[in-house]
C-alpha cells in the first residue's frame, strides 16, 4: 500500500474546509450579525490561507488572504456584515476551487475581478481600496492602560494539532507590556514526558490600551478547547515592576515546539472529530461488499448442504457461519450508510442561487438529515434532486408578488425531507407554491402526442406524464431547468435504484415529490418460488401474503381471473403463462399477493420455497429489453435465479388482463 | 453496408499487425475465429436458466464464477439452426466493450478448436454480394486450407442486439 498523496489529502480537506466555509456563509445569510458564523467563516479561510501557503497552493493562499482580510474586518466590527459582501465571498470561495483543482491555471483576471467585488462589497461602491491595506490596525479610541490578569492553559494535545504556545504568547506581547509566568507543576517527570505534550499553564500581566475582545482574538483559534481566564486587575497602574518579561519556560516546551508539526492554526473542532473517523476510499468498500455477497452465497450452500447431512457436528458450524455471515452483512451495509445530510447540504447553496436569479424569497427547510441511506444511492440520488428542486423553485414557487395576491407569504418555502420506514427511505421534496397545473401538463401530452387526445388517465397517471421522455415543458425553460437532466432522467434513475416517484399536488397550495428508494442495493430479502422448472426470487418487501389457489378460483378464473381476499378483488397473473414454460400447472398452486404501492396484485407459483437472502447482480445490457426481471442471483446449488420487478410485471399484468377484457 | 465501412471493420480488426491470434471453434459445420485477446475461458456446458421474454439469441444467463452473464447462440445471428448439443459443446467466455462497459458474453460453440495465428495476407474483407450472411456481421474472412474462416465482427452483432428489439430469426 502507498502512502496518501500529501497533496490529495490536502485538496481533500480544503474541499470540507469550503464546505464548511459555504455553509457558514449561508448561515450567515440569515443571521448577519451572528458572531459565532463570521468568526467560524474567518477561521476557515485562516486555515485554508495557512495549510493551502504549506502546501504550495499559493495562488490560492494569496487569493483567500484578500477573503480571510475582509472577515477579519467584519470580525473587529470595522466593517458591517452585508449581503453583498457575503455573497461576494461565496462567489470568491467557488473562485478557490478552481484554484484547488488547477491550481497551474491562469486565473489571474477571475482572480482581479472578484477581489475587485469583495472591495467595493467591504468599503461601498466607488472606493477601491486594496483590502491587504484596508487591514490596518483598527484604531482603538478607548486609551488608557488597563492591566489584565490572563490565565491559561492548552489541552495537552494542542501541539500535535498546531498549536504554538509560543505563538501566543508572542502575539500577546504584541499587545502590549506582559509578565510570563508558566506553571510547571504538571510537568512530569522526563522519563515519563512526551514531548509532544503541553503540561504547563500559563499566568500572564498584561497591559495594554486595547479592549477585551483583542486578548480574546489571540485565542480565537484554540479558544474552544482550552481554559481561559482574563480579568482586569487595575486600570492606570504605574508602571510596574519590571521583571523579566520572558520567565524562562521549561526546557521540554521548547524542545516539543521543534517537533511539533509545522501545521499553522489547526481548526481545533474539525480535527477533534476527523480523528475518529477514517477514511477508506469507496471502491475497497465496494469490492469488500462484493466478497460480503460471494459469502452470503457460499454460506446459504452450506446451510443448504448442512440441511440434508445428519452430521450434527456441520450443521453447528454451519449455523454459527450462518450468524456470523449474517452479522458481516449487516456491519458493512452499515459501513455504506451515510446520512443524508451530505446530500443535503448541496442545496443550500442552490437555494441561494436560485432565488437570486428568478428573484424569489425562498426558504429551504430540511428534515430528517441523519436519516442514513447507501452511499451508492446518495451519489445517485444527487443530480435527480438537484433537478426535482429546480423544477420546485422554478415551476412551482410563484413570484413574491404573485404569492401575497394568493394570500400566502411573500417567502416561498421548499421542504427537503427524509424519513426511513422499513426498508425504504423515502424522500420528499416539498414546496408551497401553485401546484401543477393538469390542464397544461395534459394539454401538453396530448400536443406531443403522449397520450390520445381526451384520453381518460387517473390524477396519479396524469402526473406522471411529466416523467414521460419527451414531456418537454419549452413553454417554461429557462436557464434553470437547462442542465440536460430531464425529469424523465429522474425517473430511470430513481427505477435503476429500484425505487418509484409519487407525486401529489394541490392546485394552489404546492406539490409533492415523493421518492421511495429502498435502503441498499446490494442484497434483499427475497421469497424464493417455483415456476414450472425455474426458480425466481420476489421481494420479500413487496409481499403481502401467500395462500393457496383455490381450485375453485382456479376453474372460475378461465374467464375473469380475479381472487376474493377479505371481500376485495385482487387480480391475479398465472407466471406459468407469462413465462410461457409449457409445464403443466401443480396441483395445488400458491398465489403470492405482492402489492405495488396502491395495487395489489397476486401471482400464481408452482411451488413456494422459502425465504431467501439474495445478493443482487445486475443482468448485463444483452437483458436490458427483459423488464420482467430486476437483476438475478445465485442459489445455492450454483444455479442462477432471476429476481422479479415487480413494478413491471404487474404492468405487464395489467396489459394482459386488458388485453383479455377487450378480447371479452 | 457501404464499401467504406466494411473497409474500416476490416482495418479495425487487423491494424498495422501482419497476424492475428485467434480462438477457433465449430458452429453448425463453419468454423469461426473470435480474437484471442477477449476470449476469458472456455467452459464446459453449465446449468442455464432460461429469461423468459428475452431474444431468442440470448436466451438464458449462466454463473459464470459468482457471476451472472447472459449465454449467446451467435448461429441465430447468422441465420442457422440450433443444433444439438454433443460432448463437445463448449461455452467460450469473451469479454467485449458494449456502451463503454466491459460486459462478459457466453458463447456456445458445437466445438472449440484451437488458438491460432491467421495471417492478414490471407483476409479479405467480406463480399458485398453472394453470402447467406449479414455482411455487417463479419468482420473479414481468411482463407486457409480449403476453407474460409469467419472471424465475426463481434460488436456489430452485439451491438445491435442491444439495441434492437427482439426479432426472432427461426
Amino acid at each position: 500500500m502507498t502512502n496518501p498523496d500529501p497533496i490529495s489529502v490536502f485538496r481533500t480537506e480544503a474541499a470540507e474546509l469550503l464546505e464548511q466555509i459555504e455553509s457558514g456563509l449561508l448561515d450567515l445569510t440569515r443571521s448577519l450579525d451572528d458572531r459565532d458564523r463570521i468568526d467560524a467563516v474567518f477561521r476557515g479561510l485562516h486555515t485554508l490561507k495557512g495549510s493551502g501557503a504549506m502546501f504550495g497552493f499559493d495562488a490560492l493562499a494569496a487569493f483567500t488572504h484578500h477573503c480571510e482580510t475582509a472577515f477579519d474586518r467584519v470580525r473587529k466590527g470595522d466593517v458591517p456584515a452585508t449581503h453583498e459582501l457575503v455573497s461576494a465571498v461565496l462567489s470568491a470561495q467557488d473562485h478557490m476551487r478552481a484554484l484547488l483543482e488547477t491550481p497551474n491555471g491562469d486565473h489571474d483576471a477571475m482572480s482581479a475581478a472578484l477581489l475587485d467585488g469583495l472591495h467595493r462589497a467591504v468599503n461601498g461602491a466607488g472606493s477601491p481600496v486594496p483590502a491587504a491595506v484596508a487591514a490596518a490596525p483598527v484604531a482603538e479610541a478607548a486609551g488608557g492602560l488597563s492591566e489584565w490578569r490572563i490565565r491559561f492553559s492548552l489541552p495537552v494535545n494542542a501541539m500535535a494539532n498546531g498549536t504554538n504556545p509560543l505563538g501566543l504568547l508572542d502575539e500577546m506581547r504584541d499587545l502590549g507590556e506582559c509578565r510570563i509566568v508558566a506553571d510547571t507543576a504538571k510537568v512530569p517527570e522526563l522519563s515519563a514526558l512526551e514531548p509532544r505534550d503541553i503540561h504547563i499553564s500559563w499566568d500572564v500581566t498584561l497591559k495594554t490600551e486595547r479592549p477585551r475582545a483583542d486578548i480574546e482574538d489571540v485565542f480565537i483559534f484554540v479558544m474552544d478547547d482550552m481554559e481561559l481566564e482574563i480579568t482586569e486587575v487595575a486600570v492606570e497602574h504605574p508602571a510596574a515592576e519590571a521583571k523579566p518579561a520572558v520567565t524562562p519556560i521549561a526546557k521540554a516546551v521548547v524542545v516539543a515546539e521543534r517537533d511539533a508539526p509545522a501545521v499553522q492554526a489547526a481548526n481545533d473542532s474539525k480535527q477533534a472529530k476527523s480523528a475518529e473517523n477514517v477514511r477508506v476510499p469507496a471502491e475497497r468498500l465496494d469490492e469488500m461488499m462484493d466478497r460480503v455477497g460471494e459469502l452470503v452465497i457460499a454460506q446459504s450452500r452450506l446451510t443448504q448442504l448442512a440441511g440434508t447431512a445428519t452430521d450434527l457436528g456441520l450443521r453447528s458450524v454451519s449455523e454459527e457461519i450462518e450468524r456470523l455471515s449474517g452479522e458481516l452483512r449487516d456491519t458493512m451495509m452499515v459501513l455504506r450508510m451515510m446520512p443524508v445530510a451530505s446530500l443535503f447540504s448541496r442545496f443550500r447553496r442552490l437555494v441561494h442561487d436560485l432565488s437570486r436569479e428568478t428573484g424569489k424569497e425562498i426558504e429551504l427547510i430540511t428534515e430528517g438529515e441523519s436519516t442514513e441511506v447507501d452511499k451508492t444511492v446518495i451519489d445517485r440520488l444527487a443530480d435527480p434532486l438537484v433537478h426535482l428542486v429546480r423544477n420546485s423553485i422554478d415551476h412551482g414557487l410563484e413570484k413574491p408578488e404573485e404569492r401575497i395576491a394568493a394570500g400566502k407569504g411573500a417567502k416561498g418555502r421548499v421542504i427537503l425531507s427524509a424519513h426511513q420506514t422499513g426498508g425504504e427511505v423515502i424522500i420528499t421534496i416539498k414546496d408551497d407554491g401553485r401546484g401543477i397545473n393538469r390542464e397544461r401538463v395534459r394539454a401538453k401530452a396530448e400536443a406531443s402526442g403522449i397520450i390520445q387526445p381526451g384520453a381518460t388517465l387517473s390524477d396519479q397517471d396524469l402526473l406522471q406524464l411529466i416523467f414521460q421522455p419527451g414531456f418537454s415543458t419549452a413553454q417554461a425553460v429557462t436557464n434553470l431547468s437547462g442542465r440536460g437532466v430531464g425529469m424523465d432522467v429522474v425517473k430511470k434513475t430513481v427505477e435503476a435504484l429500484r425505487g418509484t416517484i409519487d407525486i401529489a399536488s394541490k392546485p394552489g397550495e404546492g406539490s409533492v415529490v415523493a421518492l421511495r428508494i429502498p435502503l441498499t442495493l446490494a442484497i434483499i430479502e427475497g421469497l424464493l418460488v417455483r415456476v414450472g422448472q425455474g426458480c425466481y426470487v420476489i421481494p420479500l418487501s413487496a409481499v403481502e401474503e401467500c395462500l393457496e389457489l383455490s381450485l375453485e378460483d382456479d376453474l372460475r378464473s378461465r374467464g375473469r381471473s380475479f381472487i376474493s381476499l377479505r371481500d376485495s378483488l385482487v387480480p391475479f397473473l398465472r407466471l406459468r403463462e407469462l413465462f410461457r414454460t409449457g409445464t403443466p400447472p401443480d396441483p395445488y398452486q400458491k398465489v403470492v399477493v405482492i402489492s405495488t404501492g396502491s395495487e395489489r396484485v397476486g401471482l400464481v407459483v408452482d411451488q413456494i420455497i422459502g425465504d431467501h437472502q439474495t445478493v443482487i447482480k445486475s443482468m448485463s445490457k444483452l437483458h436490458h429489453d427483459v423488464d420482467t426481471f430486476s437483476g438475478a442471483t445465485i442459489l445455492g446449488d450454483g444455479s442462477v435465479a432471476l429476481i422479479l420487478d415487480v413494478t413491471h410485471l404487474v404492468a405487464a399484468g395489467q396489459q394482459q388482463e386488458a388485453q383479455l377484457r377487450a378480447a371479452g | 453496408m457501404s464499401e467504406a465501412v466494411r473497409k474500416r471493420d476490416y482495418d479495425a480488426i487487423w491494424g498495422a499487425e501482419e497476424d492475428l491470434s485467434v480462438l477457433t471453434f465449430n458452429l453448425n459445420g463453419e468454423t469461426f475465429a473470435i480474437e484471442a485477446i477477449v476470449v476469458q475461458e472456455i467452459l464446459d456446458l453449465l446449468p442455464e436458466t432460461r429469461v423468459p421474454g428475452s431474444k431468442p439469441f440470448v436466451s438464458s444467463v449462466i454463473n459464470f464464477r459468482g457471476k451472472v452473464i447472459p449465454l449467446a447462440d451467435i448461429r441465430l445471428a447468422f441465420g442457422m439452426d440450433a443444433t444439438e448439443t454433443t460432448i463437445d459443446s463448449r461455452i467460450v467466455v469473451i469479454e467485449l466493450d458494449l456502451g463503454d462497459e466491459p460486459t462478459l458474453i457466453g458463447i456456445r460453440t458445437d466445438k472449440v478448436n484451437e488458438v491460432t495465428t491467421l495471417p492478414k495476407v490471407a483476409s479479405e474483407p467480406p463480399p458485398s454480394v453472394g453470402m447467406r450472411w449479414r455482411a455487417d456481421y463479419i468482420s473479414c474472412l481468411v482463407k486457409r486450407g480449403g476453407e474460409f474462416i469467419i472471424v465475426p465482427n463481434l460488436h456489430a452483432i452485439f451491438s445491435s442486439q442491444k439495441e434492437r428489439p427482439a426479432q426472432a430469426p427461426t
